[in-house]
């Protein structure tokens, strides 16, 4: 998931994990940028770095959070391939693993990227899948193609090795059916802007760019299409104003002075109708399914948060199967 | 989870709403212009005298992403040229078209003249785009010898690391801001900061930049190559086991090409390293100096002014100077006397007049016919009401796209009506429209009532930060008349703050 900053992307992705759950399924919200965003939306403490489950969907699913530290994600690496055990803390003390993960290039973004197509790929004894599927709350997007192309300008580096072939795997599976990337836009010109250039990125590095949601879509209001045959019957509004018992229509009454400045708002509203709809233009151009998501009036506290999974398994996951790997 | 148009759900939000309620729904009380009633405890940000005092030498916007950081940055940058000073703005990752209302077309590097200013009080404008690779370039061909240089810029250690890992847009938006700094060629410099994961980065960049630099591990690195030795691998014979695993694991890791470019590229660096940090830390210092001021720039949300609150900590805590806050995208209403609870009552009124049937969002006719669902393209509003024609045109089709399934437009409403023979059709119509204002004002009214109790929540907690608030504008921002109006809002807090204690 990602998305223009601002636009809700880690929200997004949390409700999906939450509707991605729903009937007992198992899921994996994972977090890179370091911001403790998930730990915020679900009001618990800050995530340590390890999976740990945050909340039960509706229907007894399970969503579990992890919050990669690139630094342990790293140590975990070495670990793997070489056993480096104590020898691992005595790096992080001389400055090497704050070297490798800040200035080596790239690297970070690998770990990051690497350690989630671990989660999608680990199996249980029985050879399950541990996660019916990992919602990974991306970069912004625009940076998305480079974080997730990273692992390509990797396996150039690295020509040889176990970080060429890991390099290698994961691209494979970024680039695969079972990956899934979706842009999280407001209707807003610069996000949208950025939507449409992230997806033509996306496109160009050959990783799927998979759907565009719309967020925070403000409720069309009954009769907004009318509104601007209203500037020219300020006399009849003012009427129907006072019927309604707001006050004298006649020239300065209460009923009357209402008009101008409700009209006017009426015309900004109608102004955004219209830019809305050019930005929807803009987006159902990009060839790929548009969703949109209401706005939570309230801000997001957990009741919307399920409000906002309801929302997307309605709309979202019967519809298609685009959705259903993320 | 649209927001609710039911009046029962609408009695949470209303509450503070402090509208002195007559009571008497027909006199004539002057009470109906109660103005917006922006009580502002904290004190006003002062735009102008800020951006007027040559004292002032750079402006930094901060906050998080999507609140109009960059907006800010280049409105602050037309007014300051407006007002007489030689202002330069330097943007990170400006939105296209807000690029080409200042005339950058471009990603080169230089400031360019903006054209369309009024240089009537003698300032000008210029802005410029940051280029990360070049500028650090730049510094590589600065500060080592032409063969040197050349090794470096052709390191592929190098390439990737110039053109765009973590951190180095970071580093090289303080360089450059170092840069115009020390060219002493800009009375002011408006910068706006890089849409960081952290919206911090860029205060620690240089620090990190600094400590890195100072590390054990990349002495260690750069001591095989300073004593002539082949590729690093001598790192083993310092005796330290980690060390020598750890190297010995990257090599294995990521190929020995790739360390062996680490280490010559570090070797390379090293007659760089010295003046790296020195300007490093002076940027830093430079970001401390009573000559800059720092804005946090915020939307009216609950997490932009979370956002915002950890970094007035944040700059506190590095004596950062901070100037204030500036909240974007508030929003206001002219008709602030009338409460949504009243508006959304006047609205049912008028619907229950038994003319529209609002929670299905159908009009329902009493005398009319039925007429069924019909075409809603012949009736739009467009053939039989002489609104403007720009707007009507285009908004009075139904084209609802297939996604809004959540609610159901009106536009039917006005094609049933118009061929509705009986007399009632144009009260009906009426009834619609000022039912529909009277909505629509509700909706301003909570999001008004909303937006203020976050921003009280941000003045409680800090009421020492001077607050500018800037009116939403309908539309984004891409010419320079909008950046104008925005940076006359941005300036004008008393007409706000004294309509609201009157």
């Amino acid at each position: 998931m990602t998305g223009k900053g601002g636009t809700g992307k880690t929200t997004v992705a949390a409700a999906l994990a939450l509707a991605l759950a729903h009937g007992g399924r198992r899921t994996l919200l994972v977090e890179v940028e370091g911001r403790q965003g998930v730990a915020q939306l679900f009001e618990t403490e800050p995530l340590p770095y390890e999976e740990r489950k945050i909340a039960v969907s509706h229907g007894n699913g399970e969503v579990y959070a992890l919050a990669i530290d690139a630094e342990r994600a790293l140590l975990d690496y070495l670990q793997m391939f070489y056993k480096l055990g104590s020898a691992g803390r005595a790096l992080k003390r001389l400055g090497a693993i704050d070297f490798a993960t800040t200035i080596a290039p790239g690297l970070r973004d690998v770990l990051l990227t690497g350690k989630a197509c671990e989660a999608v790929r680990r199996r249980d004894k029985q050879q399950r899948p541990v996660y019916d599927a990992v919602v990974m709350d991306a970069p912004p997007t625009g940076r998305i193609a480079r974080f997730l192309g990273v692992n390509e300008e990797v396996a150039g580096l690295a020509k040889v090795g176990p970080v060429h072939n890991q390099a290698q795997a994961v691209m494979r599976l970024l680039k695969s059916p079972e990956t899934a990337v979706h842009l999280v836009t407001l209707l807003e010109e610069m996000p949208v802007q950025e939507t449409v250039d992230g997806i033509a990125e996306l496109r160009a590095t050959g990783l799927p760019a998979t759907s565009v949601v719309v967020n925070m879509v403000r409720p069309q209001l009954p009769g907004e299409e009318q509104l601007l045959s209203a500037q020219e019957r300020t006399d009849e509004i003012a009427r129907a104003f006072a019927r309604a018992g707001l006050g004298g229509a006649r020239r300065g009454g209460r009923a009357e002075r209402l008009v101008a400045p409700l009209l006017e708002q009426g015309r900004e509203h109608a102004e955004r109708v219209e830019l809305e709809r050019g930005l929807r233009a803009e987006l159902s151009a990009q060839g790929l399914p548009v969703r949109e998501l209401g706005l939570l009036s309230e801000g997001v506290e957990l009741a919307g948060l399920y409000g906002l999974a309801r929302e997307l398994r309605g709309q979202w996951l019967t519809s298609g199967t685009d959705g259903a790997r993320p | 989870m649209a927001t609710p148009l039911d009046a029962e759900a609408l009695d949470a939000d209303v509450s503070d709403a402090d509208t002195p309620d007559t009571g008497a729904p027909d006199t004539d009380a002057p009470s109906a212009d109660v103005p917006s009633s922006d009580v502002l405890d904290a004190e006003a940000l002062e735009i102008d005298p800020l951006l007027d005092d040559p004292t002032t030498r750079i402006v930094v916007c901060c906050g998080s992403g999507g609140v109009g950081k960059t907006t800010t940055a280049a409105a602050l940058g037309v007014r300051a040229a407006e007002r007489g000073r030689r202002t330069v703005v330097l943007t990170i990752d400006p939105a296209r078209r807000l690029a080409q209302s200042m005339g950058l077309s471009e990603l080169d590097n230089t400031p360019r003249e903006v054209p369309g200013i009024d240089k009537a009080a003698g300032g000008e404008l210029h802005a410029m785009m940051l280029d990360m690779k070049r500028t650090f370039d730049e510094i590589v061909e600065t500060h080592a010898d032409p063969d040197r240089a050349k090794a470096i810029l052709e390191n592929p250690f190098y390439q990737s690391l110039s053109t765009g890992f973590a951190g180095t847009q970071e580093y090289m938006a303080m360089e450059k801001l170092g840069q115009l700094r020390a060219g002493d060629e800009w009375d002011l410099i408006v910068v706006d900061t890089p849409p960081s994961r952290s919206a911090l980065d860029f205060l620690d960049a240089p620090k990190r930049l600094g400590s890195f630099l100072d590390g054990k591990f990349i002495k260690l690195m750069m001591a095989p190559a300073r004593v002539g030795g082949r590729a690093g691998m001598k790192v083993v014979n310092l005796g330290m086991a980690g060390l020598s695993l750890f190297t010995g694991a990257l090599n294995k890791l990521l190929g020995a090409g790739l360390l062996r470019d680490v280490q010559t590229f570090v070797a390379a660096m090293d007659t760089m390293f010295g003046g790296f940090r020195t300007r490093a830390d002076a940027t830093y210092r430079l970001l401390q100096a009573p000559g800059t001021a720092f804005l946090v720039v915020a939307a009216p949300e609950r997490d932009a002014l979370r956002e915002a609150a950890y970094f007035v900590e944040r700059l506190a805590a590095d004596r950062m100077p901070l100037a204030g806050l500036v909240l974007n995208r508030v929003h206001d209403s002219d008709a602030a006397g009338l409460s949504a609870e009243r508006a959304v009552a006047a609205a049912e009124n008028l619907e229950e007049g038994g003319i529209v049937d609002r929670r299905r969002g159908k009009i329902l006719h009493r005398d009319a016919p039925s007429a069924g669902p019909a075409d809603p393209e012949d009736g739009s509003p467009a053939s039989e009401s002489p609104g403007p024609a720009r707007s009507v045109t285009t908004l009075g089709g139904n084209e609802t796209t297939e996604t809004t399934e959540r609610t159901i437009p009106d536009a039917r409403s006005a094609a049933d009506r118009a061929s509705a023979p009986d007399a009632t059709g144009d009260d009906e119509d009426v009834a619609v429209l000022a039912a529909g204002l009277l909505r629509l004002h509700a909706d301003r009214m909570r999001l008004l009532a909303r937006e203020r109790r976050t921003r009280d929540r941000f003045t409680a907690l800090h009421p020492d930060v001077p607050l500018a608030q800037v009116a939403a504008l309908p539309g984004d921002v891409h010419d320079l008349d909008s950046l104008r109006t925005i940076g006359g809002r941005l300036a004008d807090q008393h007409r706000r703050a004294s309509t609201g204690t009157d």
